[in-house]
């Protein structure tokens, strides 16, 4: 792999350890994956925030790095809200040990701001064919798809490693001919809302690691297209997928159709309205699984206006977003359902004593029974809300 | 001998092999405490890794394992160096993060000249790996 003078005097440890071995990682990678030179980034999100996945040792390695990171930087979602954690019903140990992780990473210059969606962010709003160092699987294939940036699934230490340099190895995604669609799938129905959550639930796992195009009988909102990512993404490791005529490089590059061919039909879709349907009713209902975006906070806080929910409900979004809308955050609010930032269902601890939860999110179906031992349903919005148990207030 | 090879992680160890013919999901198959292999189904079952030269084709399972490595690293019962087939990220970015030499494709297949038991130095600044060093 080729290295600039000014690349070799870093790996050589001219410019201090932390620096020395952010980019001997950036360089490992390159060389595995057969990069030829290293690129300039725009952004990093960085993955291994959670205490629950970090552990004392993550912890221990964060905190021992120095220097500034020298792009802008944020984090994936953390193990609870930052400030509201003792609602959440989070061990105080636990609490403390997360607030260590996030300063650690504060003190190297990275926004303590803990989001799956950095795109709704001010200085994260990315462009077609920009180059930026992502970690969290649903906002790599959001950027990649949805936006039509280029960006790999970094771990979080090569997330990190991208922060500090500046930079990440050409490979992968960054690159043209990695980014072609190898296989079609073909909707034969409409769809709406929590269908395409469900749509990724259902073909993440035959696509697997490969880029799908899709040809879609309806446009789809950004919104619908942010949970068909998430799930194809969770079930199976999709990080870049195309829909005919609408996605950014499928509308610019008129991609030819794939000889292999995934069909869709809508019962396979029905099919995950069924998952635990002998669960007649669950403890907690769950949205904002990947976070809320403004349109879906609006959407929620029009649905519970002037009622109330007997249950527990989480609709997570990110801090920014809540704090940008704070009519929304108090007319949710006041329904009894609780805007929870920084963190969500899938990696909260919070999460775990519950027996059962409804969420909208293919994401999360496919992640909360594995991660959290809890069973789980899958409905549209509008039932999510009907699950949490409405008593019209009027 | 002086075996050519490619440098993941920079650094000089030695010590003596271990090798196995199966992947290694550090996350779950080993004890970040003793180094030692609690995966029933893997070939080293039983044994620790601390201070081994550990042979194995590649890493394998959640990228947690590289802070798997890290937590072995500082629990000294890291291995002394790695040598891989091919390496993956996971062990590759725990290696370098741990300071743990690791190399791949060897010019010579390690499982044909190398066993349990040999001494080995791991030079991975230069590139290469020497056998029979006492």
């Amino acid at each position: 792999m080729y290295l600039t003078a000014e690349e070799e005097k870093t790996l050589e440890g001219e410019y201090g350890r932390s620096l020395q071995k952010a980019i001997e990682i950036l360089v490992a990678l390159g060389d595995i994956y057969g990069a030829d030179r290293l690129i300039p980034v725009k952004s990093a999100q960085i993955a291994g925030v959670s205490y629950k996945t970090m552990g004392d040792a993550g912890l221990e390695w964060v905190s021992d790095l120095e220097g500034k990171v020298k792009i802008p930087s944020i984090l994936n979602p953390a193990g609870m809200d930052i400030t509201r954690w003792k609602e959440m019903g989070i061990d105080p140990v636990f609490a403390k040990k997360q607030q260590d992780i996030i300063e650690a990473y504060s003190k190297l210059g990275i926004q303590t701001k803990c989001t799956c969606t950095p795109y709704y962010l001010e200085g994260f709003d990315v462009k077609l064919d920009d180059h930026i160092a992502w970690s969290e699987s649903s906002a790599v294939s959001y950027a990649n798809s949805v936006i039509g940036a280029r960006t790999n699934r970094e771990g979080g230490p090569s997330a990190l490693s991208a922060a500090l340099v500046g930079k990440t190895a050409n490979y992968g995604y960054h690159l043209d001919e990695m980014r072609e669609p190898v296989i079609a799938v073909e909707v034969d129905c409409n769809l709406s809302g929590s269908d395409y959550g469900a749509l990724g639930y259902v073909i993440g796992k035959t696509v697997g690691s490969r880029v799908p195009i899709f040809y879609m009988k309806n446009e789809p909102s950004k919104d619908e297209m942010k949970s068909l990512g998430a799930a194809l993404a969770a079930s199976g490791a999709v990080a870049l997928y195309h829909i005919e005529g609408i996605t950014p490089e499928a509308a610019r590059n008129k991609f030819t159709k794939p000889d292999e061919i995934i069909p869709v039909e809508r019962g396979q879709i029905d099919e995950v309205y069924e998952t635990n349907r002998d669960i007649l009713s669950s403890e907690i209902v769950t949205v904002g699984c990947p976070h809320c975006s403004p349109e879906e906070l609006e959407k929620i806080a029009l649905l519970v206006d002037g009622k109330k929910l007997q249950k527990e409900m989480w609709v997570c979004t990110a801090r920014e977003v809540a704090e940008r809308y704070p009519d929304l955050v108090q007319r949710i609010e006041k329904s009894g359902a609780k805007v929870v930032c920084d963190t969500c269902m899938v990696v909260s601890p919070a999460t775990n004593k519950y027996v059962s939860i409804t969420v909208n999110s293919g994401k999360a179906l496919a992640y909360v029974p594995s991660m959290c031992k809890v069973a789980a349903k899958y409905a549209s919005i509008e039932d999510c809300i009907k699950e949490a148990g409405v008593i019209d207030e009027d | 001998m002086k075996i050519s090879c490619r440098t993941i992680s920079r650094g000089v160890a030695k010590g003596e092999v271990l090798l196995t013919h199966d992947a290694i999901s550090f996350l779950g198959n080993i004890d970040p405490e003793t180094g030692e292999v609690v995966e029933p189904q893997h070939e080293l079952y039983g044994q620790s890794i601390a201070g081994k030269v550990l042979v194995f084709p590649h890493g394998k399972g959640s990228t947690v394992g590289s802070y798997v490595i890290y937590q072995l690293f500082k629990n000294n019962v890291a291995p002394a160096a790695m040598i891989n087939l091919e390496s993956e990220p996971i062990v590759a970015v725990g290696a370098i993060i741990s300071e743990i030499p690791l190399v791949d494709r060897l010019e010579t297949d390690p499982f044909e000249i190398l066993k349990n038991g040999d001494r080995v130095i791991v030079n991975s600044s230069d590139s290469f790996v020497e056998i029979n060093t006492i």
